[in-house]
């Protein structure tokens, strides 16, 4: 059963904490993402697990067995890193008989293996290429074969798609995920994108300085981000800042800049506390005539910047206390509804706000993400 | 006060902008871009690579007269073919040495590992005659290594004791080029043999050697070159023992001869040379089959502390203190009065401070004229400024250290000994040049290869002028490897014996290293002035070395 357990891991690099006291479970046959921006130890984290470097701290466990001082040729992992590391002297089908050959098996059976693997990813045809005869994707399944073809049932991914342009990217993503399934793989798969990663996760880890910030299956992590790292760093999502004004028993006031006032659903932050609320983009409508004056959280401003990107319609707006907000709108729906320069009034339905405490070192510095 | 301080510095900075506007102005025209390169071409040409060949063309009428004395001839035959077993044997035992130890530098965790790192570079300091000297009293004499062992000489002087002194003059120079192979060289793939099942051992037969392959042959054609050409330590270990740079020193006069053998190293060192590095590549290692079992049991960990304590130990006994043991026949000598006779200057010392001189001032001179005419054709190798040309010029520049230097010697005396008027220093100062110019050529245009070209682009694309992109780009960028190739070349032209010996009619003009190997060899000096003299040597050699450290303290 091959299942993974880290406990307590913490790997630092002389001052620099890579992973900090992290603990993570990934269960047999998982599809696992971990999601987080350059330097949040996502690479770190694999090199772990497959023993090329060892933890300062902490257990880490391969089907319940400790494997701390385990060599990496003895944990029986595919490690896939992000350049690949094809081995650039040898043929397509020697580069995947590397890893049978290495663990004993005969000439014979070592081919043999490989020549499926190689069916499988489709590249049998190139068995005596050189790597660097190979396009891009080619390339990456070649080194997807040549992890499967030493026996690992689990698969360690270092942005696998990294290094593919964004069409090939996108049609890639199903044929891991395919893979995975059709060889019953446990499978890490590391990556900064979160499109990607929302597509073929079964469960997505957030990752930040080494630290685990939210773990789920996708909807949940989209839908109830856990803080506003989370909240900005997957999907895309408007930030005010203000202050709890008013409290009552089934939601808050907050004061936004330049006495705009907003309704909240949340009631769990005291009045007078620093907050900064979230709105998805595709939630934030726009309208462009107020029919009954007295509606809440309808807030004036102008349209500074449309653009297309493709689905979907961008809007960027000016309120006018000063704050930005941006609008996605499906193409079909806004197409040519709004222009540049044109007055209109931006709706934020309180069920879809979120609260979050003011971040201690400020809010540029939390979205930060790299 | 402050006021003007300032003045001063506003002045300054307006002469200094004067002349750089005045340079950069220069700079631009094409026409004088074409001179300064077209200068360092013809001085290639003319100083470099023709006088070697010339001279030796030239004078070829002169091989008849070999045949009148066929004993010679033979022992001329088989001198020529014993230089290639000599240096073929040194190159594979150096690769098979070297490895270890340079892996051991890159790659172990434990402390010694800087100590280690630093005296590797002992006998590379040191100058090769006096290493020789050095050698003979650790390995042959009483005072040395001898004397534990109860016999008067454990290694005489001979094809062991060459074999020995070779390998520890070019075994320092293998582990650095291993070195710096090793750090260049992605580890990803190592690790990536690992995580697919790869004992280390196998991954690194498989995987490892094969891609530094290139850096194999590298480490062996160097050291093949260098032992190949090495004179002075090889005229004191070598006894009755004789390969083709000693039999040109015990016939220096006898110029037919010395034409054979010369045109014959010259010719058989250049067409191995370029075989080795044609056909090598095309060797394959075994990296088909894996042995798990096997393998598994070599790369434990008790299995590679046997491995490094091997590897330690030879290259102490054969390398680390051979190359010191100098230091106590020396400190011998300044205890029993034969410093106070070295610098009163009574005979011998008036000529060792005279060859002192010449050598000091032969290695300044020709430093700084290959820094003059080899920077621009090291810009021009790098930058590929001749087009297709550009490879067969970086071909022809490697050439004077593939040769024996002392056959090249031989050449540039027929050579050059045609102009009567040339002082016999300027002929002497010419062919320390000519030796000297690949070094430094070749690693400027490493150091330069390795600026991106954009950067430069960039800078002109931003308004610099030709002038001033040397000045602010690619000179401060490649200022560390200025100096260490100039070091580099100093030191050489500094431990040259063979083309000096050859090169020098009179004793009068005897560079340091001639003048120490004639005292040793032919018995023209007592052996505490022998120690004392070569001790002085090593010494201002070191300080030279500090000086130039110093200069170039905190970066490489």
């Amino acid at each position: 059963m091959p299942s993974i357990k880290l406990v307590n891991v913490t790997k630092r690099y002389g001052n620099i904490v890579a992973i900090k006291n992290l603990s993570l479970t990934v269960n047999d046959g998982e599809y696992l993402c971990v999601l987080g921006p350059t330097g949040s130890g996502k690479t770190t984290l694999l090199k772990l697990i497959a023993g090329i470097i060892k933890p300062d701290e902490g257990e880490i466990y391969i089907d319940n067995k400790l494997v701390n001082n385990l060599p990496p040729q003895e944990r029986n992992v595919a490690y896939v890193p992000q350049q690949y590391a094809l081995f650039p002297h040898l043929r397509v089908i020697d580069n995947v008989a590397f890893g049978p050959l290495s663990k004993g098996f005969s000439r014979d059976e070592a081919y043999k293996i490989s020549m499926q693997m190689l069916e499988m990813t489709r590249l049998a045809w190139r068995a005596n290429s050189f790597p660097h005869e190979l396009s891009g994707g080619m390339q990456q399944r070649l080194a997807l074969a040549r992890g499967l073809a030493s026996g690992a049932k689990i698969l360690l991914l270092d942005e696998p798609l990294g290094a593919l342009d964004a069409r090939l990217r996108v049609e890639l993503r199903y044929k891991l995920r395919e893979i995975a399934e059709e060889n019953n793989l446990t499978t890490i798969h590391v990556t900064h994108d979160q499109e990607e990663a929302m597509v073929v996760a079964d469960r997505i880890v957030i990752l930040r300085n080494g630290e685990i910030q939210q773990e789920g299956p996708p909807p949940q992590v989209y839908n109830e981000p856990k803080n506003i790292f989370v909240a900005h760093f997957v999907g895309e999502a408007n930030f005010f800042e203000g202050f709890v004004a008013e409290t009552d028993l089934h939601g808050s006031w907050i004061q936004l800049r330049n006495g705009f006032i907003l309704r909240v659903n949340e009631t769990n932050k005291n009045v007078g506390e620093r907050v900064v609320v979230m709105i998805r983009e595709e939630k934030t409508r726009i309208i462009k005539r107020v029919r009954r004056k007295e509606e809440i959280n309808l807030f004036p401003g102008t349209i500074r910047e449309i653009s297309l990107l493709g689905d979907f319609i961008s809007y960027s707006i000016l309120l006018d206390n000063g704050d930005r907000v941006n609008s996605r709108i499906p193409t079909i729906m806004g197409m040519g509804r709004f222009r540049v320069g044109e007055k209109v009034y931006v709706r934020l339905k309180p069920e879809d706000l979120r609260v979050y405490p003011y971040p201690p070192q400020g809010l540029y510095q939390e979205l930060e993400v790299i | 006060m402050g006021k003007q301080r300032s003045v001063v510095k506003h002045n300054n900075n307006v002469i200094g902008l004067g002349l750089t506007e005045k340079l950069d102005r220069l700079s631009s025209i094409s026409l004088i871009k074409y001179l300064i390169y077209a200068s360092s071409v013809i001085f290639f040409f003319a100083i470099i690579f023709f006088p070697p060949m010339v001279g030796i063309l030239r004078n070829i009428g002169q091989i008849g007269v070999i045949y009148d004395d066929p004993n010679l001839l033979a022992r001329a035959n088989l001198a020529i073919t014993q230089s290639f077993i000599m240096a073929f044997t040194v190159a594979i035992l150096d690769l098979i040495a070297a490895l270890p130890l340079a892996w051991f530098i890159v790659r172990s965790k434990t402390r010694i590992v800087n100590l280690i790192d630093t005296l590797v570079d002992i006998p590379f300091l040191i100058p090769t005659a006096a290493l020789g000297y050095s050698s003979l009293l650790f390995w042959s004499s009483q005072s040395g290594i001898s004397r534990i062992f109860g016999v008067e000489s454990l290694v005489p002087p001979g094809f062991l004791l060459v074999l020995l002194l070779h390998f520890t003059f070019s075994y320092p120079v293998i582990v650095r080029v291993m070195v710096g192979e090793l750090l260049n060289y992605k580890e990803v793939y190592e690790v990536a043999a690992r995580t697919l099942g790869a004992q280390p051992l196998t991954a690194v037969r498989t995987i490892t050697l094969p891609l530094l392959k290139p850096g194999i042959i590298a480490s062996f054609l160097l050291a093949f070159a260098r032992s190949l050409s090495e004179t002075g330590a090889t005229v004191i270990a070598t006894g009755p023992w004789e390969n083709g740079p000693v039999f040109i020193y015990r016939n220096v006069d006898k110029e037919g001869i010395l034409v054979y053998v010369s045109s014959i190293l010259i010719l058989s060192s250049t067409v191995i040379f370029f075989l080795i590095s044609l056909l090598a590549p095309k060797l394959r290692f075994p990296i088909r089959r894996a042995f798990p079992s096997i393998e598994r049991k070599l790369s434990s960990s008790r299995a590679i502390k046997f491995r490094d304590s091997v590897t330690l130990l030879a290259f102490f006994l054969v390398v680390v203190a051979p190359s010191l043991f100098i230091a106590l026949p020396m400190m011998g000598a300044l205890l029993d009065g034969t410093l106070n006779e070295a610098l009163s200057g009574l005979d011998p010392w008036n000529s060792f401070w005279r060859s002192m001189l010449i050598s000091y001032a032969i290695g300044s001179l020709s430093t700084l004229l290959n820094i003059a005419f080899g920077l621009p054709a090291a810009i021009m190798i790098a930058r590929g400024k001749l087009g297709r040309a550009t490879s067969i010029l970086e071909a022809l520049v490697n050439v004077p250290i593939i040769v024996p230097s002392i056959a090249l010697g031989v050449s540039l005396r027929l050579f050059w000994g045609e102009y009567g008027f040339l002082h016999e220093f300027w002929i002497l100062l010419l062919s320390h040049t000519t030796i000297t110019y690949t070094y430094f050529v070749e690693s400027m245009a490493a150091a330069i290869e390795s600026i991106p070209l954009e950067i430069e682009e960039v800078a002109s694309t931003l308004g610099a002028k030709p002038f001033t992109i040397f000045r602010r780009i690619t000179f401060p960028l490649t200022k560390y490897s200025v100096f260490s190739g100039a070091v580099l070349v100093f030191t050489r032209a500094l431990g040259e014996t063979g083309a000096a010996k050859a090169v020098a009619r009179t004793k009068e003009f005897s560079t340091l290293p001639v003048l120490l190997v004639d005292w040793v060899v032919n018995k023209k000096a007592t052996p505490s002035q022998s120690a004392l003299g070569i001790g002085l040597y090593v010494i201002s050699s070191f300080i030279i070395l500090l000086i130039f450290r110093l200069l170039t303290r905190g970066k490489k």
